[in-house]
């Protein structure tokens, strides 16, 4: 061991590329001792070089402030985080179990309601849930799918093991900083892609692209695909034009849509121009001030029409969020037994439900050792983080969870994996992180090789997020297989 | 393509080519003033004159010297046409029709705003000024050259080109505007004679005309036939003539641009028709002045039929 490892320490934690003895996992072998072997003057070279590609690529994500809207420059940690391929390949079929499963249920819901009748899942979840749509019951979309873009968080805990921390099957974003990381690393550490077997990430655009064509209602040969975005002042904005550019689709706004006779028509300097396929990064509230928020300027007035009598595909599908619950994740290893008869392949992390008089008694009597998260928000707003947590902040969520059990759940403060990261010059700290890969189902489905590692930058802070200073990771899927005997 | 696409497209053509032009008109007056004799004062003000923009310069600055206007064209966030502001505004147009300009002038103009940000004081300040501009029009180059090799022949390349071409007429007739102005500054002086022959050269080289001029008209730098050459010549890229042509010429591979396309035909024939030989130089000034509110109206028709109504 040598240079940047030297006082590496990972403490108690699993750390993604170094045994507890300090020696280099498998499949960082060569990532490990190249890193070593540069002075820390490369390394900050080598880190700068980052800071400026990532400017001059022009990759940002925008912050909401008081004064206004800031973009900022994507934050990266130019140390990689490294999967084998072996592991990465099991965790693929367990992302398309859970959302075969959850589309299933979803379909389910808005129809026959199965699983509440044979007593699965209790109705209650449903009527709580601020994402079930009334607008949806009785409608059954193309291959019975309703998310077709999901972004699932995991996060390793001690035992290496992966666990689904959350399912995003609203209008997940991240996919587009997942494929800018790789085209700055390659840029950066050039010299390590010659060494190792990093398996690629960039066929998902056209993997995406594939997915929306595949739920086109007419039969035409170039069914017109679009990406939906709320505009310029969003703060995935910049992923709304990425995706739109790479799978070659026109990027619009609501104003740029208008509906007759429940079609869909997109304003061009010839006319009017038939819409085919809308990816929407627009919430549900919003898409139709017909139906839903009727100040809503983001949405195209007459959408939902269009889409019930099946002349549009909407992708999500409006209510694909009512599996997006917390509540309802707590059931997804019941909702994969029962649609599928499997045992999930990726365990949930263990969840109780504070509605349950007996599992809230146990939350409420431990709320400095849990996570306490409401069910229906994103993003790590409104979360106690018990060990962190001030006695004022536990009082005040007790009184909240009394106030309406149902809206809440309780998960252990799990020992989230870390993986070095260049905290100052020349020196790599542990740092804890998470990774949200993307699954596309459709005609057929695909998992993203690896997905969006995202780092919590200070130390012992498990905020993974961008907006609350998170940072991100490029990924590796690495091929060991065959490595041992050379 | 989608009418809000068009329009973004169309102003980050003009924006990218009124950036490279501001960037040459002050590099050249730099360079001007240089050449003339220290008896004629020569003042910058007329570089904002011939932008229109003295109501927003005063509203800023009492002191109209070269420093502050200098400051005015290039770093001014209150001047819709600095070049910092410019760059704001193609990196937005630019940013928000990724889907059909090629992604790779993103990271070009990226690479400009960067550097134009990093660097204005080099442009402010005397000793470095002609380096910073020179890497400005290079940049400028570099992303036209881009999109000219790699764009499809399609409607988005047909708006970029009717943006460009737009720009360079209406920035042709301001060059010109430029240069009449000095005229009538030297008139009265003992050396007008060199001074005319400097500021001629100066407006040909401000439109990269020098060398074809002297190429194709085979004589010395003359008023008239400076006049000509760069309103009429069928042949140089930014006559006005030349221009106009190509303007019509892209309006007929849009769609519905019937309107449009007699319009065009119009304002080339009043034009030429009302160019004339003895125009003094106060004459010729509000015949520009004419042909620039005869572009304006000409922008406003293909805004009317293809950019999105305003709500």
């Amino acid at each position: 061991m040598s240079g940047l490892w030297n006082d590496y320490e990972n403490n108690n934690f699993y750390d993604e590329l170094l045994t507890p003895s300090g020696n280099p996992r498998v499949a960082a072998r060569q990532l490990v001792s190249y890193l070593g072997g540069l002075s820390p003057d490369e390394i900050e070279a080598r880190k700068l070089a980052a800071e400026s590609t990532i400017r001059e690529m022009g990759v940002s994500f925008t912050v909401y402030t008081d004064e206004g809207n800031i973009d900022r420059a994507w934050p990266f940690d130019i140390v990689p985080r490294v999967i084998t391929r072996k592991q990465w390949d099991l965790t693929s079929a367990g992302l398309q179990q859970r959302l075969t499963a959850l589309n299933m249920f979803i379909d389910d819901l808005y129809n026959d309601q199965k699983i509440i009748k044979d007593g699965i899942v209790p109705e209650f979840v449903l009527k709580q849930s601020k994402n079930y749509l009334k607008e949806c019951e009785g409608i059954s979309p193309k291959f019975g799918v309703w998310a077709h873009i999901c972004g699932t968080d995991l996060v390793r805990d001690k035992d290496g093991q992966f666990y689904v921390l959350e399912d995003n099957l609203r209008v997940p974003s991240g996919v587009s900083y997942m494929l800018e990381n790789r085209s700055i690393m390659k840029r950066v550490l050039p010299e390590v892609f010659e060494k190792v077997e990093v398996a690629p990430v960039n066929d998902y655009p056209a993997r995406l692209l594939d997915t929306l064509i595949s739920l086109s209602p007419r039969n035409v040969r170039k069914p017109v695909v679009t990406v939906l975005t709320p505009g310029i002042f969003n703060s995935a904005y910049f992923e709304h034009a990425f995706l739109a550019q790479q799978m070659g689709a026109e990027l619009v706004e609501g104003q740029d849509l208008v509906v007759q006779d429940d079609c869909v028509y997109m304003k061009t300097i010839a006319g009017l121009e038939r819409v085919d396929v809308i990816y929407r990064r627009i919430d549900d509230a919003f898409l139709d001030p017909e139906v839903f928020n009727k100040d809503s300027v983001l949405g195209v007035p007459g959408l939902m029409r269009a889409w019930k009598a099946g002349n549009v595909a909407l992708a999500n599908a409006p209510g694909a969020g009512v599996a997006d619950d917390k509540v309802v994740y707590a059931y997804v290893p019941d909702i994969i037994k029962y649609y599928l008869d499997e045992d999930p392949l990726i365990p949930n992390v263990e969840t109780f439900l504070c509605y349950d008089d007996k599992q809230r008694q146990h939350v409420l009597e431990n709320l400095d050792k849990l996570v306490v998260k409401p069910a229906n928000e994103s993003g790590g707003y409104g979360m106690l983080i018990g060990p962190h947590s001030t006695k004022k902040e536990r009082e005040t969520f007790a009184g909240l969870i009394k106030a309406n059990p149902r809206n809440y759940i309780a998960q252990p403060t799990l020992s989230l994996s870390t993986a070095p990261t260049l905290v100052r010059t020349g020196v790599a700290e542990p740092r804890h992180l998470d990774l949200r890969p993307f699954i596309l189902q459709g005609r057929e489905s695909y998992v993203t090789t690896g997905g969006l590692t995202r780092v919590a930058m200070k130390k012992g802070s498990l905020v993974v997020n961008s907006s609350q200073g998170g940072g991100s990771k490029d990924t590796w899927i690495v091929d060991t297989s065959g490595k041992e005997t050379k | 393509m989608l009418s809000t696409v068009a329009e973004r497209i169309y102003w980050a053509a003009r924006y990218l080519e009124r950036i490279e032009s501001t960037a040459r008109m002050i590099s050249i007056y730099d360079n001007l003033l240089f050449d003339l004799p220290r008896s004629e004062k020569l003042s910058w003000y007329s570089l904002i004159t011939i932008n229109s923009l003295d109501r927003e310069f005063n509203r800023q600055y009492t002191v109209r010297d070269e420093r502050n206007i200098v400051k005015f064209m290039l770093g001014d966030e209150i001047n819709p046409s600095s070049v910092l502001s410019s760059l704001r505004a193609i990196r937005e147009n630019v940013r928000t029709t990724r889907d059909v300009i090629p992604g790779e002038s993103w990271e070009l103009i990226n690479e400009l705003s960067l550097y134009v940000q990093e660097n204005m004081d080099q442009g402010i300040g005397r000793r470095k000024r002609h380096e910073f501009l020179d890497t400005i029009v290079k940049a400028c180059q570099q992303i036209l050259g881009f999109w000219v090799g790699t764009m499809p022949r399609d409607e988005a390349w047909a708006i970029v080109m009717l943006g460009l071409n737009m720009e360079r007429a209406d920035m042709t007739s301001r060059h010109l505007d430029v240069g009449s102005a000095m005229l009538i500054e030297v008139a009265d002086d003992d050396q007008a004679v060199n001074s005319v022959q400097i500021i001629l050269g100066t407006v040909l080289r401000s439109v990269h005309a020098h060398q074809s001029y002297l190429r194709s008209t085979r004589s010395s730098v003359s008023t008239r036939q400076v006049i000509q050459y760069l309103l009429d010549d069928r042949s140089f890229p930014r006559s006005l003539g030349f221009c106009l042509n190509h303007i019509e010429a892209s309006c007929r591979s849009l769609p519905n641009s019937k309107p449009l396309q007699e319009k065009i035909a119009q304002l080339r024939q009043k034009a030429v028709e009302e160019i004339n030989e003895e125009f003094s130089p106060q004459e010729f000034r509000e015949y520009l002045n004419r042909l620039q509110i005869r572009l304006g109206g000409l922008h406003q028709t293909i805004a009317n039929s293809w950019f999105p109504a305003n709500p």
